[in-house]
């Protein structure tokens, strides 16, 4: 019944010319997600991949276990140094992602252009 | 004098992760009808999603010959949920979660779904049945508020 999550990374510049890798989800983002979000994540080099956007623009679903993923995948990001990025969430997932204070971690644009913008 | 009407709704689910989407298609169904702006359903969906997951996992503990109720009772101005597990409810609120300790590995990533509940509709409480062998969290969404 839980619909799978699907991941895929896009290595992109920035506009400064910085690597930034896009992980694009698809689905639903739940407890069933793991490998999807954490292991497309841990696929990424460390050392090279300072600058990380996730794309959430093809996800309509996103519950607590799916929003503790992120917030695992932001604690290792923030180890690591790395700085995230995140667009594509509905106006709902917007306000449910401001409310448990993932915000002050990974700033939140409506689409991909804006991200990039800020980078 | 508007005369009081209400429409009750019952779905019964399977504890299994995922049927969660079952009864928030069926409470976004009943809002829509009722009138509710969008919105406002989303907000119930997420916080029917929550409390039906809370039932699966830890209500019914991922017993599968269990199964979990959903009853839905609109009126003139508001939807009711109730959502029914066989697990001894709760006899303390968790904390209200905090990303500073969650990001410092204080707290565990997990543990919102409550609090979003709380955060999404109007009223919520949880309720330990007079058996002591089932209890339910008891949502009420009403139709005249503004979002949160």
């Amino acid at each position: 019944m839980q619909s799978d999550t699907k991941s895929h990374v896009d290595q992109i510049k920035s506009p400064s010319g910085y690597p930034v890798a896009i992980l694009r989800f698809e689905g639903d983002i739940a407890s069933t997600s793991k490998d999807a979000v954490l292991g497309a994540y841990e696929g990424l080099p460390r050392e090279t991949t300072k600058l990380i956007l996730l794309d959430f623009t093809r996800v309509d679903y996103i519950n607590s276990s799916g929003i503790a993923l992120v917030i695992q995948l932001l604690i290792q990001a923030a180890h690591s140094g790395q700085t995230v990025f995140a667009f594509g969430l509905s106006a709902h997932f917007t306000k449910v992602f401001t409310m448990v204070g993932i915000t002050k971690y990974a700033r939140l644009f409506p689409n991909q252009a804006e991200a990039m913008a800020a980078l | 004098m508007t005369e009081p009407k209400t429409t009750t709704v019952e779905v019964r689910l399977p504890t299994k992760m995922g049927y969660e989407k079952v009864a928030m298609s069926t409470a976004s169904a009943v809002a829509k009808l009722m009138g509710f702006p969008e919105d406002r359903i989303e907000d119930l969906k997420t916080a029917v999603a929550e409390a039906c997951i809370n039932a699966i996992e830890h209500g019914n503990r991922l017993n599968e010959k269990l199964s979990v109720g959903v009853v839905l009772r609109a009126d003139n101005d508001a939807l009711e949920v109730k959502v029914i597990d066989d697990g001894r409810g709760i006899t303390t609120q968790p904390a209200r979660p905090d990303i500073d300790r969650k990001m410092h590995g204080e707290e565990d990533a997990r543990g919102m779904g409550m609090f979003l509940i709380q955060a999404l509709v109007d009223e919520a409480e949880w309720v330990t049945g007079a058996d002591g062998k089932s209890s339910y969290v008891r949502l009420l969404i009403k139709l005249d508020k503004t979002p949160v």
